[in-house]
C-alpha cells in the first residue's frame, strides 16, 4: 500500500506547521525524522486522517485520508499520547479495537496481536497499571490486531526501556520485510537508522532530505563543519590553514581558533599535516557544531 | 448502536468515582422527599414545587450535563477517543452511540428517582410521580444531547453547561417570559403537564410548541455532534 503526499501544508493561523510536502510513502520501513516542532506529529495525523491538510492532499492507495473512515481497514495508528483506557485490561483494550474492526473472529486476533508485543502475561492486569513501554506495546497490539498494510506510529520508542526498545525495532522491521508500509516518526537519528531503510528528513515544516540511511549519513558529514581548535600558536596555524581551500573561513579569538571547513575528509586530513609541518601543538580540536539541531539546519538551508 | 462503544462508554462512566456524581443528586432529591413526607409536607403543593425547582430546575440540567459531556469530554481530553475514532465506524455512528448512552444514563439517574420522590410525597395522586418522571426523561434526553454536543464542540464544556443550566435555564428561563419558550426544562414541564392533573401545576408552554422543539434540538444536537467528529482533529502539542 501507498501513502501518497502532494504539496500538502498545513497551517494554524499564522503559523506554518508543514510547508509543501511532496512524498510516498510506499512498503518497508520509513522512518520520519526531525527536530521537535519540525511538524512530524502534523504530518503523521494528516496521513492518518486525523487533521485536514490545510493544501494539497494526502491518499492512500488512491483514496482520500480526510473524513473517510474506511481507510481504517487498512491503517493501524499507534498515536504519541497514551490513549489507553486505564480501567480496561490490556486484554479487553486490544478485544475492543477487534471488535470496532468488526473481525469475524476477535478474540484470536487479540491474543495473536498480544503475542506479537509479548503482552500475553500482563494482559489480564489493568492498563493503569502498566509501565510507559508496556503501554506503548499494548497500543501497538491493538494498533495490529486487524493486521493492516499500514502502520503509523509517532514517536514510538519514547519511554521504552532499551529492551523493549529493541523488541519494537524488530518487530517493526519484521513487518517491513513482510511487505507492510510503516512509517514512524523520531527526532532520533541513530533511531531511524537501526529500523528504517527509507528516511524521510522534516526540519520547520519542509521536506529537508529523503533517502536511505547512507545518503543522510553523507549529506550530514559533507556538509560545512564548524571546528573549534587551540593550539600552541593560533595565529600561525590559522594562516597556514586559510591557504588550503578545504579550509572556507578561519576566525581568531582569545579562546582559540574557529574553523569553517568546508570539505570535511579533506579538512581532517590538512589539519594534522599543517600542524606538524608549521610545528604547532594542538591542544584541543572540537566540533562545534555536531548537535542533530545544527546538522538540521544545515539541510534546510540547503534545500531552500 | 455501537455496542463495544457503548460499553466501554458505560464502564467509563459507571465503573469509577464518576458514577458518585451521579448518584449525588438523585439522592438528595429521594432525601429531600424523604425529609418532607417525615415533617408533614407530604402534600401536592410541595410535591410539584420540589419536582418544578429541584427535580426538573436543578438535577435534571446537572445530570444532562455530567451524563452528555460525560460520555465524551473526557476521553477528547486525553485522547482515549482515538482508539474509537481510528476505526472505520462511522462518526456520526460514535455520535449517536455516546447520546444514547448518556440518554439512557438521564433515564436511570433523573427520572426514576423523580418518579420515586414525587411517589414518597404523594403517591400516584393526580399523576403528579408519572408526569414529572415522563417530563424529566424527554427534557433529560434533550439536556443529554445538547450537552454531548458541547462536550465535543468546546473543552469548557462543563463551565459554559454549568453558565448555560444556571443562567439560562434557571434564571431567565423562569424570569422572563419569551425567554420560557426557549428552555428545556419548560419543555419538559409542558410534557409532564400532559399527565399531571394537579390544580397545583400548570406548564407554561404550548404542547405545540415543545414537543417539535424537544425533537429538533435533540435531534440537531446530535446530529451536528456528529458532523463535528467527522473532522475531528489532533492538533498536536507542536
Amino acid at each position: 500500500m501507498k501513502i501518497e503526499l502532494s504539496q500538502v501544508s498545513r497551517w494554524y493561523g499564522n503559523v506554518v506547521a508543514v510547508n509543501d510536502v511532496t512524498m510516498t510513502i510506499g512498503p518497508g520501513v520509513t522512518g520520519l525524522l526531525g527536530p521537535n516542532g519540525a511538524g512530524k506529529s502534523t504530518l503523521l495525523h494528516m496521513m492518518a486522517g486525523f487533521l485536514s491538510p490545510s493544501g494539497g492532499t494526502v491518499t492512500l492507495d488512491g483514496a482520500a485520508v480526510w473524513k473517510n473512515h474506511h481507510v481504517y481497514r487498512d491503517i493501524g495508528l499507534v498515536p504519541e499520547r497514551e490513549g489507553v483506557y486505564g480501567f480496561l485490561t490490556g486484554w479487553q483494550f486490544v478485544l475492543s479495537a477487534a471488535r470496532l474492526h468488526g473481525l469475524p473472529n476477535p478474540e484470536e486476533a487479540a491474543r495473536k496481536a498480544l503475542a506479537t508485543v509479548e503482552m500475553e502475561e500482563p494482559k489480564d492486569r489493568r492498563v493503569e497499571t502498566y509501565s510507559k513501554g508496556m503501554r506503548q506495546r499494548v497500543k501497538v497490539a491493538a494498533a495490529l490486531v486487524h493486521d493492516p498494510g499500514v502502520l503509523l506510529l509517532d514517536e514510538p520508542f519514547n519511554g521504552m526501556d532499551p529492551r523493549q526498545r529493541l523488541h519494537l525495532m524488530d518487530l517493526i522491521r519484521s513487518m517491513g520485510t513482510a511487505g507492510k508500509t510503516i512509517l514512524f516518526s523520531s527526532h532520533i537519528l541513530e533511531e531511524v537508522e537501526r529500523v528504517a531503510q527509507h528516511i524521510e528528513v522534516l526540519v520547520s515544516g519542509r521536506h529537508a532530505a529523503s533517502g536511505n540511511f547512507r545518503d543522510i549519513r553523507r549529506l550530514m558529514t559533507d556538509r560545512p563543519h564548524l571546528f573549534r581548535i587551540r593550539s600552541s600558536d593560533d595565529r600561525k596555524l590559522a594562516a597556514a590553514l586559510i591557504r588550503d581551500d578545504s579550509a572556507g573561513g578561519v576566525t581568531l579569538s582569545l579562546d582559540g581558533l574557529e574553523v569553517q571547513a568546508t570539505e570535511f575528509r579533506r579538512f581532517a586530513r590538512l589539519l594534522p599535516r599543517v600542524a606538524r609541518d608549521q610545528g604547532v601543538r594542538l591542544h584541543e580540536v572540537s566540533p562545534a557544531d555536531e548537535d542533530l539541531e545544527s546538522v538540521f539546519s544545515y539541510l534546510i538551508n540547503r534545500s531552500s | 448502536m455501537n455496542t463495544v462503544v457503548a460499553g466501554i462508554t458505560y464502564r467509563a462512566l459507571l465503573g469509577r468515582r464518576r458514577v458518585v456524581l451521579l448518584l449525588l443528586l438523585p439522592l438528595a432529591l429521594i432525601a429531600l422527599a424523604l425529609m418532607f413526607s417525615f415533617f408533614g409536607g407530604g402534600d401536592q403543593r410541595t410535591a410539584v414545587l420540589l419536582m418544578q425547582n429541584f427535580a426538573i430546575g436543578t438535577l435534571l440540567p446537572l445530570l444532562g450535563l455530567i451524563a452528555g459531556t460525560g460520555v465524551i469530554a473526557p476521553e477528547i481530553d486525553d485522547g482515549t477517543i482515538i482508539h474509537l475514532m481510528s476505526k472505520p465506524i462511522s462518526r456520526p455512528l460514535v455520535a449517536w452511540t455516546k447520546f444514547a448512552v448518556a440518554a439512557s444514563l438521564v433515564a436511570v439517574f433523573a427520572a426514576v428517582p423523580t418518579y420515586l420522590a414525587a411517589w414518597i410525597l404523594v403517591g400516584n395522586e393526580d399523576g403528579i410521580a408519572a408526569g414529572f418522571a415522563l417530563g424529566t426523561l424527554v427534557a433529560g434526553i434533550a439536556y443529554a444531547a445538547v450537552f454531548l454536543l458541547l462536550g465535543v464542540v468546546t473543552r469548557h464544556a462543563v463551565t459554559i453547561g454549568i453558565i448555560y443550566a444556571l443562567v439560562w435555564e434557571s434564571l431567565v428561563g423562569s424570569l422572563v417570559p419569551g425567554a420560557k419558550r426557549f428552555s428545556i426544562q419548560q419543555w419538559g414541564q409542558t410534557v409532564a403537564d400532559q399527565v399531571v392533573t394537579s390544580p397545583f401545576f400548570e406548564a407554561e408552554v404550548t404542547l405545540a410548541f415543545a414537543v417539535p422543539a424537544l425533537v429538533v434540538v435533540t435531534v440537531a444536537a446530535v446530529f451536528w455532534a456528529g458532523r463535528r467528529l467527522r473532522v475531528f482533529s489532533l492538533t498536536g502539542d507542536e
